[in-house]
């Protein structure tokens, strides 16, 4: 099947037929087909796997190929069932269901077919459940308990297989004498992350699953595979050794290292974030989520803000919280700020209920001074937030399947939302999809035309004076996509690159504003950016002008230090001592977001609740109790002393912000005035200025992937390209044999 | 070879069915005239489908023609696709690569109604990766009669409504590849395909695709994945490739032979052909006789034919005389094994073989003398089997590699008898519940080694055992067991202990 998708591709190409999707993956509703299974009758749609019809009988089916999520490849052969009128048992998740079958899931011969697959399975499988990272969670162990011989039949004198382990890389660790060749890892590494470097060389006993050539998974979706790995085989190399499963106490929340939001499972024990694991979710990240997200929580344990800082002379000394307090009182009163020349920056990493307690406190003090620590931060956004669908992907995560012709400004997806990147390697694969870039190129995923690089590119290319083979599929495309990266906002063209892309749009809405579809997204890069532009934590123009005299860094690292004048008194609030923390007065240390119950908006404008796993280290607190108490001590007190209230607030804000898990779609007469905002705003002429890829390293984009050794070896590796193989463990593997 | 032999798994029946018991009851008042009983074989040389299989005539067009190949290929073509199919039901064609299903029944599933509407390309693939071993027909027929080959696609492409035909040549055949491409090249020159095939008004084009002989290649599927470019691994199906096969199109796979008769058929009609040979098993079959004999040779014959006097009449007898034949395998290495008694009564089609518990699979004959090691033989098969595995599926992946080394445990008595029974239980766990047919393949030789051969299994383990000693499970001798620590009571070690216990009360 893993070749079929290959296939489909072709055909899709050559033929322009209708391209076949697989079993799994949702479809438009089509007629459904009854069957009885252990004497129970379901109905299904048509097309679906027999498996999948089984689990709806309630007829539980083991397996170890077959992945809901992923082609079916349908070789371990442990989900064999006994269909009526078949000579021999049936592969249950590569059969499509028939009309009025009779399937049975429990009878002699069906156990007896699964017992004979689980011998051949054990066979040459290593007896090291005690030593293997899997135990507790793996698919063989669980199903030998049932279909599996109490004492072996396999004594030859030849012994087992023995397969040379893999270097895969900082992030997968191998033990390949575990592998059963179920192919989940390969089916994933092609079909969702694009490595197609990933395959199965050797056949018969010699089969092994390795990159062909010596060399490492360069992806940042490799972790998935060590998740999909039903055996031990694929384990994580930063989690090796470190706890078992049932040690551990699971929290669902959500991820923070881009603006995804994927949903994640924080596995913690005592104190400490042992895993992040993907939740299911089908809007988002399906069954996901990226290295980053997987593996920068080893960053949560280093160069923490772990208690408040003072400056003294050239040193910060630790202090107390009153004490803390108090200089930061003292420097606000002797600073004389007033009005604009309170100054507050936020951050990637500022939660909701920060930003919002935080735009209140400058705002009782008389400030408009509101800006974001990126490029340009300090000025008013290009993309007039006045307007939500101005800065969101309005299309959606999930409907970005359906589009046909993507084109994408200055943005590289796979390192801005490496989950939407996924999406687009699933439509490039199963519905032909095509992609153009105007920006810098990357090494991307999909097939793409490169069709420029400057925003004066883009207004050409959509003015119609492209020649290319994109640009007829382009104007030819149902559902058109055109998605604008975060960076170009934050550029001195990002105004006009704006207003040549919404005037497209306008002219063309009956292609990109249709009921169903809204071909106009932007895609922010940081979590914090959708809710700082929801809350209008934005400057007001006069406010450009000012120079502070007071500035309070809430998570902001990467602000540009010339925009900090040198005697201004600067309070920086975060988690990790990075580089905002080195322009502070005062640093007060907060919870990181497994430490805190937050609301994050993602790039769709979803509002999500991140929730605690462990409690925050030392004297640090969480963002909005800090705001709260800071209050105080200037002498403008909040008026919320709880979540509750902090969250009516927010209700009153905006609605959405507390509407969790939802994404509110504007109305079409919204979307047009915003886009009419964004076309008719008076700009100067797009320049030939090339775009700037915004992530030259993915593996260290904020404080705490910056702080991550894992995430180290992985720009080691991947973005360096410097990561130096070996057989890892040559002796480790001579003590197995 | 390896195609979809499954439809043999259904039944084996068990009882032999008497075929002659017509003829060999004795009636003492003749009230009712017994049917004449037909006799097969001695197919005449004007019956002989392959007039140049030895290569003693020139293989070019010329010669191709002057044997009456390409003659009024038009005349067929304009009778249309469902006329040729149904020549073919008539003829009672069935496939000659080893699964023996009717071709006019597969060559139809292309015509399904409304296909006309479906725009994708269509293709007749041909499968000329001979791999089974001593199966060496199709190469004769692509050395000597090439062009009978291509003007089959031509036909058979014509009845399915293919637009092109592609052979697949398994890579050692360099010669006959040659003579293939040759024969190609001199069709289209003289417009026999091409566009206007034979001023048909009919497009049809051939490719010729060299494997690189891997065994798994010759199973339908694995061959539509190699020859669009991947490894040769097997399908799932459904879909079948009548549906969706080579590069996503509908696709027919057709054994060479199979393929290369259908212009012969259509032109002396399904009726002739249906002449020879038993019901249900009509036609003639290109027979590879290999192993020892006094003349090996590949020989078109009846079908039906005896399989002793296909031996007798073309290939001089058994070396050493009849009673000196120890065992045949009728139908290559994927097929078990017959005794003696069983060949001198079988037929050389489908059902009788099919009812000796055996295949007429490829009509590779294997002929073994009483001077061969037969454990030895089926071991052999079994490492050829552990090597050609894709490892795509379990059963057979692990399956094989653990038949192969209890085989070559066999040989040498290394075993005990007790494992006998564990190895057929081994067979029969990855028979029937693997992707394609190779699981199946491999596990019959076994079986059948095991059905008729038992007794000398049993013996070559007790001489071992005299020798060296009560062997534990898996090949070690008991004699080596680490005697510091108690002997797991699944190593088998126990049955010594039983007989020291009663020995010495």
């Amino acid at each position: 099947m893993l070749r079929r998708i290959a296939a489909t591709r072709n055909i899709a190409r050559s033929v322009g037929g209708p391209s076949r999707r697989l079993l799994s993956t949702t479809q438009p509703r089509q007629a459904d087909v009854t069957l009885t299974i252990d004497g129970k009758e379901v109905t299904v749609p048509q097309g679906t796997a027999l498996i999948q019809a089984c689990e709806q009988a309630g007829a539980a089916v083991p397996r170890f190929c077959y992945h809901d999520r992923l082609a079916i490849a349908g070789n371990c052969r442990m989900c064999l069932v006994e269909v009526e009128r078949s000579p021999k048992p049936v592969a249950s998740c590569a059969m499509p269901v028939m009309p009025g079958s009779k399937v049975f899931t429990n009878t002699p011969l069906v156990h007896k077919a699964r017992e004979g697959v689980m011998e051949f399975l054990l066979a040459n499988h290593p007896l090291d459940c005690p030593i293997c990272d899997q135990g507790g969670e793996c698919d063989l162990q669980d199903q030998s308990m049932r279909y599996g011989s109490d004492r072996t039949r396999f004594h030859e004198i030849t012994g087992k297989r023995a397969v040379e382990n893999k270097d895969l890389g900082p992030i997968v660790k191998t033990s390949m004498n575990r592998c059963i060749q179920c192919t989940r890892c390969v089916r994933f590494a092609n079909d969702v992350a694009g490595v197609e470097d990933l395959g199965t060389t050797g056949r018969g006993n010699d089969l092994q699953i390795g990159m062909y050539i010596e060399k490492t998974m360069d992806s940042e979706m490799s972790g998935n595979i060590i998740d999909l790995c039903p055996v031990g085989a694929l384990t994580s190399k930063p989690y090796a050794f470190q706890s078992r499963p049932w040690e551990l106490k699971k929290t669902e929340s959500v991820d923070v290292l881009d603006a995804v939001g994927s949903n994640i499972r924080i596995d913690s024990r005592g104190v400490q974030v042992m895993r992040v694991q993907p939740k299911i979710n089908d809007e988002i990240n399906e069954e996901w989520i990226n290295d980053k997200s997987r593996y920068a929580y080893d960053g949560l344990k280093y160069q923490r803000l772990t208690t408040p800082l003072v400056r003294e002379g050239n040193r910060f000394v630790p202090a107390g919280w009153e004490q803390a307090m108090e200089t930061i009182r003292h420097g606000f009163l002797n600073s004389g700020a007033r009005g604009d020349e309170i100054k507050a920056v936020a951050g990637g990493l500022a939660d909701t209920e920060a930003l919002v307690a935080l735009k209140d406190l400058v705002n009782r003090l008389g400030s408009e001074n509101l800006t974001l620590d990126q490029n340009l931060g300090d000025a008013a956004p290009a993309n007039s937030v006045d307007i939500r669908s101005n800065y969101l992907f309005n299309t959606g995560i999930e409907n970005i399947e359906d589009a046909d012709a993507v084109l994408l400004v200055g943005t590289n997806p796979r390192h801005e939302a490496a989950i939407i990147n996924t999406r687009f390697r699933k439509s490039y694969l199963h519905r032909g999809a095509e992609f153009a870039v105007i920006g810098e190129k990357f090494d991307s995923t999909f097939e793409y035309e490169h069709v420029g690089t400057s925003p004066k590119d883009v207004e050409a290319f959509l003015s119609g004076s492209s020649k290319g083979a994109f640009a007829k599929i382009f104007n030819e495309a149902k559902k058109p996509l055109i998605i604008v990266g975060s960076a170009v906002t934050e550029t001195k063209d990002g105004a006009a690159v704006l207003k040549a892309v919404s005037k497209h749009v306008l002219a063309n809405e009956g292609k990109f504003l249709t009921p169903e579809w809204n071909g106009f997204s932007v895609l922010q890069r940081a979590a914090s950016r959708a809710a700082a532009y929801d809350i209008g934590f934005t400057p007001s123009s006069s406010a450009t002008s000012t120079k502070p005299k007071f500035v309070y860094l809430l998570n902001a690292d990467d602000v540009d230090p010339s925009s900090i004048p040198e005697d201004a008194f600067v309070v920086y609030q975060g988690h990790h001592g990075d580089v905002g923390a080195q322009y502070a007065d005062v640093c007060l240390p907060a919870a990181a977001y497994t430490e805190k119950a937050a609301t994050w908006i993602n790039t769709e404008g979803r509002s999500q609740l991140g929730r605690t796993a462990v409690p925050p280290p030392g004297a640090s607190r969480e963002d909005w109790k800090i705001i709260r108490a800071l209050s105080e001590v200037v002498g403008s007190p909040l008026p919320y002393d709880d979540t509750d209230t902090l969250r009516l607030r927010m209700h009153d804000i905006s609605p959405s912000l507390v509407r969790y898990d939802a994404v509110e779609a504007p109305s079409p007469e919204v979307l047009k005035l915003g886009l009419s905002t964004l076309s008719s705003a008076s700009t100067s002429a797009a320049s030939s200025t090339p775009f700037k890829k915004p992530i030259q390293d993915f593996y260290r984009t904020d404080p705490i992937s910056r702080a991550s050794v894992t995430m180290a070896e992985c720009s080691k590796a991947f973005t360096k390209k410097d990561w130096p193989l070996s057989n890892v463990d040559d002796v480790a593997q001579a003590s197995y044999a | 070879m390896l195609s979809s032999r499954t439809s043999l798994l259904r039944s084996l029946p068990t009882a032999s069915t008497s075929f002659r018991a017509g003829a060999s009851a004795s009636r003492s008042l003749a009230t009712v005239s017994d049917p004449p009983v037909r006799h097969y074989g001695g197919l005449k040389d004007q019956d002989r489908i392959f007039t140049n299989l030895y290569c003693k005539h020139d293989h070019g067009l010329k010669g191709a023609q002057s044997r009456g190949d390409w003659h009024r290929t038009k005349d067929i073509l304009a009778k249309g696709d469902s006329w040729i199919i149904q020549t073919i039901k008539d003829s009672g064609l069935r496939g000659r690569g080893g699964a023996g299903f009717p071709s006019g029944l597969k060559w139809s599933f292309m015509n399904k109604p409304g296909w006309e509407k479906d725009p994708r390309p269509r293709y007749l693939v041909v499968n000329a990766d001979e791999g089974e071993p001593g199966t060496c027909k199709d190469r004769e027929i692509m050395r000597g009669d090439p062009h009978k080959l291509v003007e089959g696609c031509l036909v058979a492409g014509r009845a399915m409504n293919a637009t092109a035909a592609y052979i697949y040549i398994r890579g050692e055949f360099y010669q006959e590849a040659s003579h293939v491409q040759q024969a190609i090249d001199e069709a289209y020159k003289a417009g026999l395909i091409g566009k206007n095939a034979c001023n048909s008004g009919y497009d049809f084009d051939v490719y010729l695709h060299r494997g690189a002989g891997a065994y798994i290649c010759g199973e339908e599927t694995a061959l539509i994945e190699s020859i669009e470019g991947k490894q040769g691994k097997p399908r799932l199906k459904p879909p079948f490739p009548a549906d969706v096969g080579l590069f996503g199109c509908p696709s027919t796979v057709a054994n060479v032979e199979t393929v290369a008769v259908a212009p012969t058929i259509a032109r002396r009609g399904g009726a002739w052909f249906a002449g020879f040979g038993r019901e249900r098993n009509s036609g003639t079959k290109v027979y590879c006789v290999s192993g020892h004999v006094n003349n090996p040779c590949v020989v078109e014959e009846e079908m039906s034919i005896p399989l002793q006097e296909l031996i007798e009449k073309h290939c001089g007898g058994i070396r050493g005389g009849w009673q000196n034949l120890k065992g045949i395998i009728p139908g290559g290495c994927s097929v078990p094994v017959i005794p003696r008694d069983v060949c001198e009564t079988v037929l050389m089609d489908y059902d009788s073989l099919k009812d000796a518990n055996t295949s007429l699979g490829t009509g590779a004959v294997i002929v073994m003398d009483q001077t061969t090691d037969m454990i030895s033989a089926i071991a052999r098969f079994a490492k050829f089997y552990k090597h050609e595995s894709c490892g795509q599926c379990t059963p057979c992946r692990e399956g094989t590699t653990w038949m192969m080394n209890m085989m070559d445990r066999m040989v040498e008595g290394r075993a005990q008898e007790r494992e006998i029974d564990m190895l057929l239980e081994l067979t029969k766990q990855v028979e029937g519940h693997t992707i394609c047919a190779l699981g199946d393949a491999a596990a019959w030789p076994i079986q059948g080694l095991m059905r008729h051969f038992r007794p000398e299994v049993e013996a070559r383990l007790a001489g071992f055992h005299a020798k060296n000693g009560q062997t534990l499970f898996g090949g070690r001798l008991l004699s080596e067991a680490d005697t510091r620590y108690a002997l797991p009571d699944n190593l088998g070690g126990d049955a010594a202990r039983n007989v020291a216990q009663i020995s010495a009360p």
